[in-house]
């Protein structure tokens, strides 16, 4: 076969470009006829709903769709940045917005809608009431399975999860207290003890409080995290004090009390700032998904805690917090998409069994006692929750 | 797959330098890849390869060998590869009707980093165990005599795969016969082992590693695995036929069996980005355009600027006037956790959409990024943790790099997911400047970096400029 390379499929754009241009010369006369917007009303139910926002017009494609999700794909032909909505009627109460469209930009709006009178705005500068318009959406026989308690719901959700996260960041202020207090004094052996299950606290919460980009490096670092001349504090520089390397030079007494009472104070500065983080039920859902990222990149690997071995604290730490979140949205999601609430139920208790198998004492075995066979299992079922978790977002916010 | 900008003839003869890039695909292509445009290039392999190209392909040689007979493929051949002989003959030296391109080995620059980056990588970095001098000039010479031959689009040795004593191993392993040149470049490169190890002073070439040729810093959250970091030499061959790639590779690392080692290998599967405007911009494995402000070889100001090493810091550094320095960093990614995020915000982690590739300040993909561009609550529409922000240049000094990286993959990472990435390959005047702060910024405050991507290899390698025939790869350096 010469030159395998002579393929004879174009490139992607290439082949997109040529079929515009096909379709251009082809039927020019029906393009022209698609820019009268105001009739053709069967536009929707084929593809999304065209919305064009310039800088004093915001043409959507179709007056009516039928009821269900509707998509409506917002294209900046203007040059400032603009956003859309979707009001109820009474033009206040917002259904559905997409905004920071930069010109030039495409973004789709997915909205559940029932049968009933709408508004439509653009709002190019980002500024005003917007260019505002009447939209209608009939009755399809779709219902949409939301019902008016939907947002009531998904209210009650936060509620109980910021509680979560308030009770969380106590126990974490508490613990941490005990274990710079030994540390400092020198008693490693409680230091060690108190190291992993003091951690869960820090764990369960992992998403909310790297959130405050100054104080995750400053508690959280590992050594292969630091730029050079960065200073390493936190709970990985007690780590590998405590659980030392062969060729490791121990800290100083003076170090250590260093590094406590730096653990201490900043442990604080995250409880105060927790205090004035707003809970979304999107916050929740995404928090849920990143808690079992990190224990697939993180804690499956072994690479959280490289000198204690206790991966699986924090493990079952991150999958303790992603539940919770799950649990929050749960009677909300139960409503959205049934399925899933059961199928994530399942997956969080597969894998909490799983990991209870390692459990040992009031902790659990060491991640360098695991067999590579165990691993795996372990990873197996944090992909299965993982990819549907990723979907709680979506499908509680849409 | 299109990544060959130049124009093919399928089995339609067609001299070279005919310049109209028409090719099997249909006339559209004209519009995209003019002959002139190309041809306004350094004079690079890559460049010249529309005025200069020649077809030949292996498949031409062996009709040639029907015509002339075998003894007139010998005679040709043996011009090469005598093994002490740099005397590799001119590519130009017969029009096949094979159709395919060749990029000239020779040149004032190495072919294979203005090249139009071919869609296929097999790189390797080799570890020199001999420390005798004349044996490492010979090696050199000896690849460089291969390296002339198989960019041709020839066979390695005097009686390449099939010509040969019949009681004895071919010279050519053999697995290219039959497949065109396909573009393949090689492009060689000295590490640091190179000029010392263990703290002693290797081949004579005391004072003579470039000041540039640093040991680069631990960058935050580096992972680098031995076995995939380093090496004294390396060699990158692109092609747009993976098996062309490889075969390169395996027969370099077969004639410098007893004086190098490979230390380690990485194929790439699909270029990421482009190094011409007249192609079009691939997509990396987290499904983005890539590489999208890349230098290209139409920017000819810039890559002196950015690029080329040009008036060395000392007499010593001479010979790396017209070379340029690679980067190699295999970067896994971790696909299937990215797969699982919004793509609100993939997009906000790249700082441009997926579809277009256009900037989220708006516009097209070629359009300028206005990182000042602030929507509601006065954010920046272009993320200040996203990653378009941090590796551009007006971040970043205004620094440049010419970036030829690929998309990999290789088998699974233990724990049921694909062990994919992207390596990412770029060459710079200078990695004190035109690297290190930038891969700083980036391990340090690109979201993207921190949470889906772990470096794991590494290399940093002394690329010296091209060499004329009867030269060798590096020449300068031993002169």
């Amino acid at each position: 076969m010469p030159g395998t390379f002579l393929s004879p499929s174009m490139s992607p754009k290439l082949r997109r470009t040529l079929t515009v241009i096909g379709v251009a010369a082809a039927v020019p006369m029906l393009v022209v006829g698609c820019t009268d917007n105001t009739k053709t009303t069967t536009a929707a139910k084929d593809g999304p709903i065209q919305v064009s926002s310039t800088a004093n017009e915001c043409k959507v494609s179709t007056g009516t769709a039928p009821s269900g999700n509707l998509t409506f794909a917002v294209k900046n032909e203007g040059t400032e940045v603009t956003e859309f909505y979707l009001l109820a009627e009474d033009g206040l109460r917002i259904i559905g917005e997409v905004e920071n469209i930069g010109p030039g930009i495409t973004r789709n709006l997915v909205v559940t809608a029932p049968a009933g009178k709408y508004t439509t705005a653009c709002k190019p500068g980002m500024q005003g009431d917007g260019i505002r318009a009447s939209f209608e959406v009939t009755e399809s026989g779709n219902k949409p399975s939301a019902d008016a308690d939907f947002q009531k719901l998904l209210e009650t959700g936060s509620q109980q999860y910021a509680a979560y996260v308030k009770d969380q960041t106590e126990q974490l202020v508490t613990g941490t207290k005990a274990f710079a207090d030994a540390f400092a004094a020198g008693d490693a052996a409680k230091a060690r003890e108190l190291y992993a299950a003091t951690r869960m606290h820090w764990e369960r919460i992992e998403p909310v409080a790297e959130s405050f980009g100054d104080l995750d490096p400053k508690l959280d670092a590992r050594e292969a995290d630091l730029e050079p001349g960065q200073e390493w504090t936190g709970w990985h520089r007690a780590e590998k004090d405590l659980f030392p390397p062969a060729d490791y030079t121990a800290m100083t007494p003076a170090e250590r009390s260093a590094i406590s009472t730096q653990l201490v104070s900043d442990t604080a500065d995250l409880a105060t700032r927790t205090r004035t983080v707003e809970l979304t039920a999107d916050k929740l859902g995404n928090g849920a998904k990143e808690l079992l990222d990190e224990v697939a990149t993180g804690k499956v690997t072994g690479e959280e805690e490289i000198w204690s071995h206790t991966d699986l604290w924090d493990f079952q730490a991150n999958v303790d917090g992603a539940r919770i979140a799950f649990e929050s949205l749960k009677p909300a999601l139960a409503q959205k998409d049934a399925e899933l609430a059961k199928s994530l139920d399942e997956k969080f208790t597969a894998l909490q069994a799983e990991l209870k198998k390692h459990a040992k004492g009031d902790g659990f075995a060491y991640y360098n006692e695991l067999s590579e066979d165990q691993i795996q299992q372990l990873a197996a079922l944090v992909d299965s929750l993982g990819e549907p978790l990723s979907k709680l977002t979506s499908a509680v916010v849409l | 797959m299109s990544g060959c900008p130049y124009g093919h003839t399928g089995d339609a003869p067609e001299a070279p330098g005919a310049g109209l890039p028409l090719d099997v695909n249909g006339s559209a292509r004209a519009g995209e890849a003019t002959g002139v445009e190309l041809s306004t290039g350094t004079s690079d392999g890559g460049a010249s390869a529309t005025a200069g190209t020649s077809r030949l392909s292996r498949r031409g040689l062996l009709s040639l060998a029907g015509v002339g007979g075998a003894g007139a493929v010998a005679g040709l051949a043996a011009g090469f590869l005598g093994h002490d002989l740099v005397t590799a003959g001119a590519a130009s030296a017969a029009e096949s009707d094979a159709g395919d391109a060749v990029v000239p080995f020779f040149g004032e620059h190495q072919a294979g980093i203005t090249t139009p980056a071919q869609d296929r990588l097999h790189m390797a970095a080799f570890d020199v165990t001999t420390e005798d001098r004349k044996e490492l000039i010979k090696l050199l010479k000896d690849w460089t005599a291969a390296a002339a031959a198989m960019t041709a689009g020839r066979t390695t040795g005097a009686t390449g795969a099939v010509d040969g004593p019949y009681d004895a191993p071919p010279e050519d392993t053999g697995e290219a016969l039959d497949l065109a040149a396909a573009q393949l470049t090689l492009t060689f490169g000295f590490g640091a082992g190179l000029f010392e190890k263990n703290g002693k002073v290797r081949f004579g070439l005391d004072g003579r590693r470039p000041e540039a040729l640093i040991d680069l810093p631990h960058f935050p959250g580096d992972d680098l695995q031995p076995g995939r970091t380093g090496g004294d030499i390396v060699v990158q061959a692109c092609a747009d036929d993976p098996q062309v790639a490889v075969h390169a590779i395996r027969n370099l690392a077969r004639i410098g069996f007893g004086k190098v080692r490979v230390r380690w290998s990485q194929l790439g599967f699909g270029r990421t980005s482009s190094t011409s405007r007249a192609q079009v911009t691939p997509r990396n494995l987290f499904g983005f355009k890539d590489g999208t402000n890349n230098l290209k070889v139409e920017d000819n100001a810039l890559l002196d600027e950015h690029v080329w090493v040009g008036s060395p810091a000392s007499p010593n550094e001479e010979w790396m006037r017209g070379g340029s320095y690679l980067v190699a960093r295999r970067i896994q990614m971790h696909i299937e956790i990215w797969d699982r995020t919004s793509l609100r915000e993939q997009e906000g982690l790249i700082g441009r959409t997926k579809g277009v590739g256009a900037p989220l300040s708006g516009g097209e993909e070629f359009t300028a990024p206005d990182f000042k561009l602030a929507g509601r609550d006065g954010d920046p529409l272009i993320p200040l943790d996203s990653h378009v922000r941090l590796a551009h240049p007006d971040q970043n000094g205004g620094v440049r790099m010419l970036r030829r990286g690929y998309n990999f993959t290789d088998g699974s990472d233990g724990l049921g997911h694909l062990d994919a990435g992207l390596f990412f390959i770029a060459f710079v005047k200078d990695p004190r400047t035109h690297y290190v702060p930038m891969q700083l910024a980036l391990a340090k405050g690109d979201t993207l970096s921190v949470e889906y991507l772990k470096h794991t290899g590494s290399g940093l390698f002394a690329v010296p400029p091209g060499t004329q025939q009867g030269g060798f790869i590096g020449e300068g350096l031993f002169a």
